[in-house]
Order: C-alpha cells, then structure tokens, then sequence
C-alpha cells in the first residue's frame, strides 16, 4: 500500500467535499435570506386587519388583503378545479393508451413546451381570448390562464407516476377481465394516487405566485368583491401594485402578502412532500 | 420428419374430458417465433404443468390461454385454441370475458392498492351485481377457497399490501376464484415466496382442482412432480413431450425430457 497515494486521496476527497458544502450552502444562505427578510419585514403585516379589511384607497391608512386573499383564493381554486381533472384524464391517456403513437408523442412535445412557456406570453394569449373580446378583466379570465400554466404541470406529474406502477399489477387487473378504463381509474391511477395528488399541490403552489398572467386579465379591484366575471384583487398583482407604491403603509401590505404567500407555497411543498411520500403503492 | 410428426400430434387423453384444446400454435414476438406448432389438450379438473428452461416459451404458452398478449402490440398467435366450444384466437372474441372465465395468478404477488375485501370485490362487481350481503358472502367464500380466512376475517378493511408475501399471493388467489372462472392459470405462483408459503399455495392447488382446470408454469421440477396430473416439457418454443407426470417424470419417452429432468440440461 503506498503512502502518498492513500494521503492524495485524502485530499481530494477533503477538497470535492468542501466544494460541495460550501456549494450547498451558498444555495441555502440564498433561501434563507429571502425567507428571512420577507418574514423579517412581512410578519409585522400580518395582524388581524390583514385578514379582514380589504385594501386601503390611495393615501389612506390601515387597511388589509382580505380582497386579494379572497380573490386569490377563488382565481386559484376554479382554476384547480378545472386544470386536475384535464390533466390528470390526459395523463391517463399518454401513459395508459396513447403511449408511442404519433398522437401522444405530439401532446407530449406541446405539453413540454406549454410547461416553460413563460408565463406572460400565457396571460397575453387569455387577454386576447377572453379579455379583449368582452371588453372588461375578469376573475374567470384570471382562472384560466393559471389553469393553462397548471395543465401541462398535472399531466406530466400523472403521466411520470402512472409510468412508475409495475406492468405485473397492470396485468393482474386486465387478468380479471377488467375494461382498460376500469384498470386505468381504479387500479394504476389509485395506486399513485399519492403522487398525483404531490403533482396537483405543486401545480397550485405555481398558480399561486403567478403575477404576470394576471396582470393581463384578472387585474386588480380595490373592493371586497367575489363576483368572477369582474375584475378580482389578488395577491401578486396587490403585491406588485403596492410594492411599487410611494405610500409605505401599502409597502407594508406588499411585503405581508409576499410572506403570506411564501407561506403558502412553503406549506404546500411540506405537505407534498411528508403526507405523500409513498408515492407508488404497489 | 416422424419425429416431428409424433412431437405434434395432438397428445390423446383418454376417458378424459379436456377444457382447453390446442391445435398447432405459433405464436410471434415481433420477428421472433416464440412457439412452434404446439399442439396439446389441457384435461378437465385436473393440474397440467408445464416445465422447461427459461424462454421456453412455457409462460408465452400459459399467457395465450387468456389472450394476456393481446395488451403487447406486436406480439401475436396462429392457430386454434379452443375453449368452450369456439376457437378464443377469433377476432370477435371477447377478451374481457375470456379472462373473466380464464384466471390467472402471476409470479409476484400483485394485491391492488385497495382493501382486502375491495381487492376481492373488485373483480366480482365487473360481471355480477350482487347485493353486500351477498357480496360479504362472496368475499369470505373465495377467501376460504384461498385458505386465507382465518388469517384475514378480522381486517378485511386492511390494506392487501399489509399482507406477506404469501398472504398477498393467497390473495391474488382468492381475487381469481371470486370471478368463479373455469380455469386457473398459475405462472411461476411461488416462485417469490418462502417454503412455508409454498406449501400452502401448492396445497390449494391440490384442493382447487375439484372444481377448475389448472394449468401451472414452473421452474420447480418436484413442485411439477409432487402437484401436477400432467406435465408437458417445452424445449425452445417446442412441445417435446407431453403425458401423465408419473410417466414424465419415471419413464420419459425422450432423452431431452430425460436429461431436463435429472438435471443433466437445463
């Protein structure tokens, strides 16, 4: 056994383990500080009229996020309701029936782009469609252009899950003599149902921090208002509206509803991560 | 060309009625010709095994009987296998209900992500409407016809993967038997499982027959000896030999059957 080439190995390995440390670390110190400073400066915000009084008028004191919670609340909640459902149902279809053909690889290819899209460019196309032609922002409009970031989201999350259950439990159910719909619900889709679900809570955490698609057609509405086909406050464009602001009670707001939604999103990801953490069952 | 002849001549049972008739089938994975010719009769409420080195096409064999290849495009099969009176290779045949009748338990145990009653309730309800308490019924007869009752009857909402091993193969069993099909194909039933669980499984078998024909692949040669009424060696896609497991496994008729057997091949 030589000496001096056990002690250079040593040193290699100190040397790439430092490396890496101080790499993850750098990645860490990043997180923390932007978790730090929103909670730092956010927490303050968030007293009891945050939750309750809806945004102040220009130049007037007080005031809370109740509209943009609410707002955001709805916007993002149709906006699920309609994106699970398709997603997951097209999952399906990529991983259960479409497999190689020509049809599914195409979805595959437009779902792929659809995902890195940039997000404006989805909230430009829903002002054309639905903006534009009806003349007025509206909270439906708001909806579906978060629906459209968060479809290609739930399709791939289902068709990668759908993929990961073993061809023998696929097998066993068609063996009984089971339809392939019935295989496809009831069995392949229950057995990663955990990891759908991780898919679908990922796709809101997304929604819910998305500004720039509904700049262009949810917009904003200083009033308490859950009436959908009007303009709808929510959160990032309050956020973004009122951190740009000169007033500093509104900075204020902005930076409550930027943790608020850190929050969220944090949470989210939490649960995603320890409630389904089996994501296969078979 | 005798010898041919001989190895494909269809294998006479006599005074026996036989569920399954196969007539010269090929069968095709892709390019690939995965059986040759085979022809073969499985008997009536009896246990048919079938032994041979792996890719003999001994499971491809087993997976026609129930059109399992038919999920796999590019794999297909010619010929006649005939099955209550009609030849199941048909394009009309119903696939859904053949298998409803031809069931079949596979080498890993494969309880669905659901209830062990559910898992058994599952394959019932797709051809029976049956009220729940007739359903109750259903569930507790299969489960006694798997022999797994008595380990299960308390915690039937338990989910069938908190089952072993060999719980969950017994399980996979009774889901099979609760369709109530004519005939159990076991491919490989215990080849994942403990002596202990093997045991049991082959002793089902043994009981199972009274009521279904039962087709069995394995790699176990004394489970084939010790289970099985029939055995039929498969050699490279090709039926060698076929007969009563007594005479396969005491006086085969061919030196490959032969050599397979006491373990000079294979």
């Amino acid at each position: 056994m030589s000496t001096r080439l056990y002690q250079r190995r040593k040193l290699t390995n100190a040397v790439g383990l430092t490396l890496s440390s101080a790499a993850m670390a750098l990645g860490l110190i990043g997180l923390l500080w932007i978790l730090w400073t929103l909670f730092y400066n956010g927490f303050a915000a968030l007293d009891l009229n945050f939750f309750t009084k809806s945004t102040p008028a220009p130049g007037t004191a007080g005031g809370g996020m109740a509209n943009a919670i609410l707002g955001s609340l709805m916007i993002v909640g149709f906006a699920t309701l309609v994106s699970t459902p398709i997603g997951i149902l097209a999952g399906i279809y990529l991983a259960e029936y479409g497999k190689t053909s020509k049809f599914a690889a195409a979805t595959r290819f437009v779902t792929d782009i659809m995902l890195s899209a940039p997000s404006i460019v989805v909230g430009l196309f829903v002002f054309a469609l639905a903006v534009a032609t009806v003349k007025h922002f509206s909270g439906w409009a708001g909806s579906l252009a978060l629906a459209l970031i968060a479809i290609p989201v739930v399709v791939r999350t289902t068709e990668n899950m759908l993929n990961l259950v073993p061809g023998s439990l696929r097998e066993a159910a068609f063996a009984l003599g089971a339809p392939r719909w019935k295989v496809s619900l009831a069995v392949t889709l229950r057995a990663v149902r955990g990891g759908v679900v991780t898919g679908v809570l990922l796709a809101i955490a997304r929604m819910i921090g998305e500004t720039a698609p509904l700049l262009f057609t949810a917009l904003n509405n200083q009033f308490f208002s859950a009436n959908m086909s009007q303009p709808m406050a929510n959160l990032p464009v309050v956020i973004y509206n009122f951190a740009m602001s000169p007033y500093p009670d509104w900075q204020q707001l902005a930076w409550g509803g930027a943790a608020l939604i850190a929050l969220i999103v944090l949470a989210i990801n939490i649960v995603a991560r320890v409630v389904f953490r089996d994501k296969v069952q078979a | 060309m005798d010898a041919i002849a001989a190895r494909t001549a269809p294998s006479p049972l006599p005074k026996l009625e036989s569920t399954i008739q196969v007539r010269d089938l090929d069968f095709y994975y892709g390019k690939f010709q995965g059986l040759k010719k085979v022809s073969m009769d499985v008997a009536k409420h009896k246990v048919t095994a079938f032994i041979g080195p792996s890719g003999c096409g001994k499971s491809t064999l087993l997976r026609t009987f129930n059109r399992m290849f038919d999920l796999y495009p590019g794999q297909r099969a010619e010929g006649q296998i005939v099955f209550g009176g009609k030849n199941i290779l048909e394009k009309d045949q119903d696939v859904n209900m053949l298998r409803a009748k031809v069931g079949m338990v596979f080498q890993k145990p494969t309880p669905f992500p659901m209830t062990i009653f559910e898992n058994i309730a599952f394959g019932v309800r797709l051809y029976e409407n049956l009220t729940p308490r007739q359903m109750d019924e259903r569930v507790e007869w299969s489960l006694r016809k798997a022999a797994l009752w008595t380990e299960v009857k308390d915690k039937l909402q338990q989910s069938g993967l908190s089952l072993s091993g060999g719980q969950q193969q017994r399980l996979c069993i009774a889901r099979m038997v609760a369709v109530k099909p004519e005939v159990l194909l076991l491919d490989e039933p215990t080849s994942a499982l403990d002596p202990i669980s093997t045991a049991k499984v082959e002793e089902l078998v043994n009981e199972l027959k009274a009521d279904y024909t039962i087709a069995i692949v394995t790699h176990n040669m004394q489970q084939a000896a010790r289970i099985s009424d029939f055995t039929a060696y498969m050699y490279l896609g090709e039926l060698i030999e076929f007969g009563e497991t007594n005479q396969i496994f005491i006086k085969p008729t061919k030196k490959a059957t032969e050599d397979y057997i006491t373990g000079r091949f294979g």
